[in-house]
């Protein structure tokens, strides 16, 4: 966001009118801020229709309906001063708003809180809103978890986020925001993404005081009523938080396969018991917005990865959070409520039709030379990319190559890869395997100690995701390990770090200029 | 919300020092039997009405063309629930009687000049009750701050979301067989309400000035009573047929009936609720993009 900054910014204060003298100082700051920063997605009125309103899922905020969701008052109050201005210095993780404690001065930060009251008539009725008492912490211990457990069960967060947290509860497709928008359950396995903070504090606080203007409820009320302990409600926020790892998944460049010991057998299943073994990496996919129809909704964000070979064979098992195996009847109002409000509508009707979850896995079809790998974007016609492509309407999985989007080919016979998905709980988890050498020239050979370029594109049909409109990753890297391997797996990560963060930038900033372009 | 929220702390410290006088503290002084008895308690106030002057209307709600077919309501992933209901529950956004009038519809004193700044006193708790997963009743009204007590007689979660445009709503859980108690500060017409968890669940609550509303009943009928005579405008208001308001004469110890009727061509009505609110109109600063 920084880029639009300084200089525009600065010609716009100069040419601005006289006569502003009537507005109180701080207000014209605000103003100017605001319209500057804020009102291309909130809308000037704050009413949440600017212009690139239609372009995220969930929507800018409605200023005028003064709904905040992230507060420390109770459900229904206003939120305080400094709840506003934590929500613009940290931004909504996860959703299109952004954080801005580097982008605005203080100055401009508070007028902003200032000027945002402003568009709702509830502000003046209560100038100090009064936070809840929420106590701090209680310890943590396996007990406590498992009696966080035993209430998340018997209070039934369940039913909008599922049984394992993963936003698939029973509830969960037809949640509708109080604009009317469709709203997913939050994901509890992935933190990072929560509005309000990852820590259990911040999920205690949620629950205290839910999240107003979504279907999140408060838990308050239950401990008015006397039919729960604070405890107990600290020993859910404990349980949710355990649900996530411990650490935010750094960016991680590489996708060790683990070396198998003589004799130990390679995992060709999702539920084998070998990878639990082996340490997940996580990978971020973003929204596919560069070549049309261009998709702003993305419900894949990120995948995790693990692989292991034996010298012979590679098996690489793709898991990733998804409420629902598409098609799924349940889902298709979900389905068509989304595809009919997502900004652009750039799909043709028969690209919305019923459609399978998908994945696919890309490599260049050869090693590149270098550190030059073919464009992310499927290749093109100088360094073409081999593919492997799995659906979940299909028991197979097809290796298939490409030049470029549009270009896709997939080979009808002689598959080497073989693949078994299996959807539960909300997420897919899907093994691949394959030969490490194979016959056919077209596809790549897998070579141990060497960085192997490695990106993956992801769809979820149910939200109106299929062809170009889906999430992808930038280029990582599967390292497969020699049997002599502690020093290779140290050695190239470096060399590998830089050019594969230099590929998230890319990424980032393809999506950067589209994101421009349509509020040009 | 919040202007009452102030209010509800005064007056539980007033109902505090009622008790401590009394000499029977140590009662549960939880949210909800605090307010409740508070409401009660602040408002020991004569009705404004003298009944010698005073008249009635009633009268019912007629309705014209074929009942649209309502969707049955797909309970089997809340087998309490479904269990409850002899007979397939129904979607209740249209309930057409047997006898050819309509069910749910609010009706109330929109206008009246007579009754124009006249204090009433707050009648005691409303009920709203969640059973077999649905509100019962569907459509209500009550007076500004009267207490509403939320019942969950299911025993599984339900969370009371409501949202109204006029004031503050709020978003609770219940994850038990419990009672919440609601008011709301402000004249709306209508808060909608619904359950997240069970998209199926709605619910709206008419909130009015004064003790002049009425919902039409399983055969159709409402009536408004002790009313100081004057002409007076009722507006009927139904969730899918919209609104319709008629004038009516009160006469001293009379009854005047009235007849609303709402027809299956109406489907498409505008139906007020929720009106957007106007974006705030501070002084406009020349365009400076
Ligand atoms: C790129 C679009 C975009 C821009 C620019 C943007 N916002 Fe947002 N904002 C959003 C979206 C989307 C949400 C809703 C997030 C959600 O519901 O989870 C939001 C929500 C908010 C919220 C509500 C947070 C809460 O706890 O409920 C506040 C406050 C806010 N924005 C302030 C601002 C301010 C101030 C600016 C300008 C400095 C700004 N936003 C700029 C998209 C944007
Ligand atoms: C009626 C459905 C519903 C129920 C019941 C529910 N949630 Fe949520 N929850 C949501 C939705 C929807 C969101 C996302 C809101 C948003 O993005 O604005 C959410 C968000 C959250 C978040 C993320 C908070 C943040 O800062 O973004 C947490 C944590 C959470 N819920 C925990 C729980 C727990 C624990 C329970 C049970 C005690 C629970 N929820 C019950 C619907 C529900």
């Amino acid at each position: 966001m920084a880029i639009w900054g300084g200089v525009a910014f600065a010609l716009s204060l100069a040419m601005m009118p006289l006569g502003l003298g009537a507005l109180q100082e701080d207000e014209q700051l605000g103003k100017v801020t605001y319209d500057r920063w804020c009102s291309e997605c909130h809308g000037v009125d704050g009413d949440g229709t600017g212009s690139a309103a239609g372009y995220m899922l969930p929507r800018p905020r409605d200023f005028t309906l003064a709904m905040y969701n992230i507060r420390t008052t109770a459900s229904g109050d206003l939120p305080t001063d400094q709840d506003l201005l934590r929500a613009i210095n940290m931004g909504a993780p996860g959703t299109a708003m952004p954080a801005w404690d580097d982008v605005l001065t203080e100055a401009e930060k508070q007028a902003l809180v200032q000027y945002l009251k402003t568009f709702s008539r509830f502000f003046p009725l209560d100038e100090n809103p009064v936070p809840l008492v929420l106590g701090s912490p209680t310890g943590v211990s396996e007990e406590v978890i498992a009696e966080g457990r035993g209430q998340y069960e018997a209070i039934e967060c369940w039913k909008c986020h599922g049984d394992q947290g993963r936003g698939d509860g029973e509830s969960a497709a037809t949640l509708m925001d109080d604009t009317g928008f469709p709203i997913a359950a939050a994901d509890l396995t992935e933190n990072w993404f929560f509005n309000g903070g990852a820590d259990v504090e911040d999920i205690y606080r949620a629950l205290r005081t839910g999240l107003d203007g979504s279907p999140m409820p408060n838990f308050s009320d239950v401990l008015n009523a006397g039919v729960m302990t604070d405890e107990e409600l600290w020993a859910v926020a404990h349980y949710v938080r355990s649900l996530a790892p411990e650490d935010t998944p750094g960016i991680s460049e590489v996708v060790l396969a683990k070396l198998l010991t003589e004799g130990a057998e390679l995992a060709t299943s999702f539920d084998d018991q070998a990878w639990e073994e082996i340490e997940g990496t996580y990978i971020p996919l973003v929204g596919q917005i560069i070549v049309k129809p261009r998709w702003f909704d993305p419900r894949v964000d990120g995948v995790w990865v693990k692989a292991m070979h034996n010298g012979d064979d590679i098996s690489v098992l793709v898991s990733w959070s998804d409420p629902n195996n598409s098609p799924d009847p349940l889902w298709s109002d979900w389905k068509s409520q989304v595809t009919r409000i997502m900004e652009p509508r750039e799909a043709a009707d028969n690209e919305i039709d019923a459609a399978p979850d998908q994945l696919v896995v890309q490599f260049p079809m050869q090693m590149p030379e270098g550190m030059e790998r073919p464009y992310f974007l499927k290749g093109d016609s100088r360094r073409p990319v081999y593919l492997w492509e799995w659906k979940s309407d299909r028991q197979t999985a097809l290796e298939g190559e490409a030049r470029g989007v549009g270009t896709e080919s997939f080979q009808d016979e002689g598959q080497d890869v073989s693949v078994k998905g299996m959807h539960s709980d909300g997420q897919w988890q899907v093994v691949f395997t394959r030969p490490l050498l194979t016959s056919d020239e077209n596809d790549l050979d897998f070579i141990t100690g060497e960085a192997i370029p490695m990106s993956f594109f992801a769809w979820d049909g149910d939200n109106g995701e299929s062809g170009n409109q889906g999430s992808l990753s930038s280029w990582y890297f599967l390292l497969l390990e020699e049997p002599t391997s502690t020093k290779v797996y140290v050695a190239p990560p470096i060399a590998m770090l830089i050019a594969g963060a230099l590929g998230f930038f890319i990424v980032r900033r393809v999506q950067k200029r589209e994101m421009e372009s349509f509020r040009s | 919300m919040f202007v009452l929220g102030k209010n509800e702390k005064l007056i539980s410290v007033t109902l505090l020092a009622t008790l401590v006088v009394v000499g029977c503290g140590g009662g549960d002084s939880s949210d909800s039997a605090g307010s409740s008895s508070a409401a009660s308690e602040a408002t020991v106030m004569e009705n404004p009405v003298d009944p010698s002057t005073a008249g009635n209307i009633s009268g019912s709600v007629a309705f014209e063309g074929s009942a649209p077919a309502m969707d049955a309501i797909d309970m089997s992933g809340e087998q309490v629930c479904a269990d409850k209901h002899s007979t397939a529950p129904m979607l209740q956004t249209v309930v057409v009687n047997d006898n050819g009038t309509l069910s749910n519809v609010f009706v109330y004193v929109k206008e009246g000049s007579a009754i124009e700044g006249m204090q009433f006193p707050t009648p005691s708790a409303a009920l709203l009750d969640q059973d077999g997963c649905v509100y019962t009743p569907h459509v209500m009204g009550v007076m500004v701050d009267q207490e509403i007590t939320i019942r969950n007689s299911d025993g599984l979660l339900h969370n009371i979301n409501a949202s109204p445009t006029e004031q503050r709503g709020f978003n609770t859980s219940q994850p038990f067989n419990m009672e919440t108690s609601q008011d709301f500060g402000t004249p709306e017409v209508m808060v909608p309400l619904r359950c997240d968890v069970h998209g199926w669940m709605t619910a709206f609550v008419g909130v009015v000035n004064h003790p002049y509303h009425s919902v039409s009943d399983g055969s159709g009928g409402f009536s408004l009573s002790t009313l100081p005579e004057g002409d007076y405008v009722v507006e009927a208001w139904h969730e899918q047929y919209g609104t319709q308001a008629q004038t009516v004469t009160v006469t001293a110890g009379g009854t005047t009936d009235i007849t609303f009727t709402f027809s299956a061509d109406m489907a498409n009505a505008v139906v007020p609720m929720r009106t957007p609110i106007d974006p705030h109109d501070h002084p406009l600063v020349t365009d400076h993009q």
